[in-house]
């Protein structure tokens, strides 16, 4: 008697809370997570090219970015950037400054996917694309990028699987999303074990959903490969 | 058609052109023979600029380019200039994100910048004439080698090159698909079609060549007709070549 009634409480607390979690998951998360996800994808192009071109000077400062930003914390920079720049007088608002800090990182790591991607075309293909008359350019973007997106597509979806739960992160700088919404939660009715597992499940539905979308765009992207 | 003077190159201190000169008249066929490592790729390749001589003079048509160590060409210079040649690769290089007709239509596309339509009907032609009208639509990975070096010289033909350059064509195939190839490359050469061939194929050089250059350590030994070269050759460096891979001829 005593237990089923234990039981039903939780049932409904995990009711009544699951609407908000999941609204502040749709609201903050996810639109954190594509838009920094896509300026990363930019970001992290425009850097593995500099860095493939050998462009004078932007490669040195291209090469320093990619060393801070992997050989430090995503927290601290993101500490930095909310609690830190304020001090010398630029504030940014929590959700600003989660994009910059999340796509600065996304960057650095997606400019090395792209990198090794490129990399991993054999030379031959710009050989055939130079002997056709093709300029770089003209090689890169129809012979060569084609062929690097498909080899780049899997480790690309790991750093968005992992971007998706590394946005938990902006509960700290005070963004209202879905991890820091649960810890809202939590700590009004003191059933932390049940709310962060709900939690927990909520970051597992959207990776599952997001791991649908890249396995149907790797399928689209490999026609031309042996099966 | 043809004309390299005085042709030097070198790999990081390492030697492996020493002053080469050649030339080919339009319509003729030029098979460059010697053992590997005796420079007659990097020649080839010098020819469209997929490396760049440090010295010398290539002449292609009308257009003329000479190299110095110092000097750098201007990519469209380069560019320009590659347009002259296509290329066939030992390796084929097929595009593999690309149907074969999208393979011979990619250049003319591209560079050229014809339309799609027209462009994709001189490319069924091209892939008609190579014997592969049928396998028009397949990605590379449907096709055997000997199928995709054809496509390879269709996308070669293309461009319209005043010269065809093969580097080992047929050294990537199984020994019954390399007959087909060789076909291919024959039928060209009865059409007039300006060729340098690299190869091993001596009764492929002996029938098709106008002009058979053996190449080694770097320099050309000795050229002239098939016969000035298989049968009636004094240099003693040519006989022994030639005596080392007589079990294929």
């Amino acid at each position: 008697m005593e237990l089923s009634a234990r039981a039903s409480d939780i049932l409904h607390l995990l009711l009544n809370s699951f609407w908000p979690i999941l609204k502040a998951g749709l609201a903050f998360t996810i639109p954190l997570t594509l838009i920094t996800f896509a300026l990363g994808l930019i970001l992290g192009f425009i850097i593995a090219i500099i860095r493939l071109f050998k462009i004078k000077v932007l490669k040195d400062i291209a090469y320093l970015y990619v060393w801070v930003i992997r050989g430090t914390p995503l927290l601290v920079q993101l500490f930095i950037l909310f609690y830190g720049l304020p001090s010398i007088g630029l504030i940014l608002d929590p959700f600003t400054a989660a994009v910059i800090g999340f796509t600065l990182n996304m960057g650095a790591y997606n400019s090395e996917i792209i990198r090794a991607a490129i990399d991993s075309i054999h030379k031959g293909q710009w050989e055939a694309a130079y002997s056709l008359g093709m300029t770089k350019a003209q090689a890169m973007r129809r012979i060569i990028i084609p062929q690097a997106m498909r080899v780049s597509i899997p480790p690309l979806s790991n750093s968005f699987i992992s971007l998706v739960k590394d946005t938990s992160l902006a509960a700290t700088i005070t963004v209202g999303e879905l991890f820091r919404k649960g810890q809202e939660i939590a700590a009004t009715n003191y059933e932390p074990f049940w709310i962060y597992i709900e939690v927990a499940v909520i970051y597992l539905i959207f990776c599952t959903i997001l791991n649908y979308f890249q396995s149907l765009m790797e399928k689209r992207t490999s026609r031309h490969l042996e099966q | 058609m043809i004309k390299v003077t005085d042709l030097y190159k070198a790999f990081k201190g390492n030697e492996v052109l020493k002053g080469i000169s050649l030339s080919v008249k339009k319509g003729e066929t030029a098979v460059i023979i010697g053992p590997s490592g005796s420079g007659k790729t990097t020649f080839l390749r010098c020819l469209n600029l997929l490396e760049v001589p440090d010295a010398g003079t290539i002449q292609i048509g009308d257009l003329s380019m000479s190299f110095s160590g110092n000097h750098r060409h201007r990519t469209r210079d380069v560019t320009n200039f590659r347009k002259r040649t296509g290329m066939v690769f030992q390796g084929y290089h097929l595009f593999p994100h690309k149907t074969a007709v999208e393979n011979v239509m990619e250049g003319p596309i591209v560079v050229q910048k014809q339309n799609k339509k027209e462009a994709r009907e001189r490319a069924l032609a091209l892939l008609e004439k190579v014997g592969l009208a049928e396998h028009a639509e397949k990605y590379p990975y449907q096709l055997s080698g000997g199928q995709e070096q054809r496509v390879g010289i269709a996308r070669a033909m293309a461009m319209n090159p005043d010269v065809l350059l093969f580097d080992e064509p047929t050294s990537a195939l199984d020994p019954e698909l390399v007959g087909e190839v060789l076909n291919v490359m024959k039928d060209l050469a009865e059409e007039g079609m300006t060729m340098v061939v690299v190869t091993h194929e001596m009764a492929f050089a002996r029938e098709v060549a106008n002009q058979v250059i053996f190449m080694d350590g770097g320099k050309i030994i000795e050229k002239g007709t098939p016969e000035d070269i298989f049968d009636r050759s004094e240099n003693e460096r040519t006989n022994q070549f030639l005596n080392r891979i007589k079990v294929r001829v």
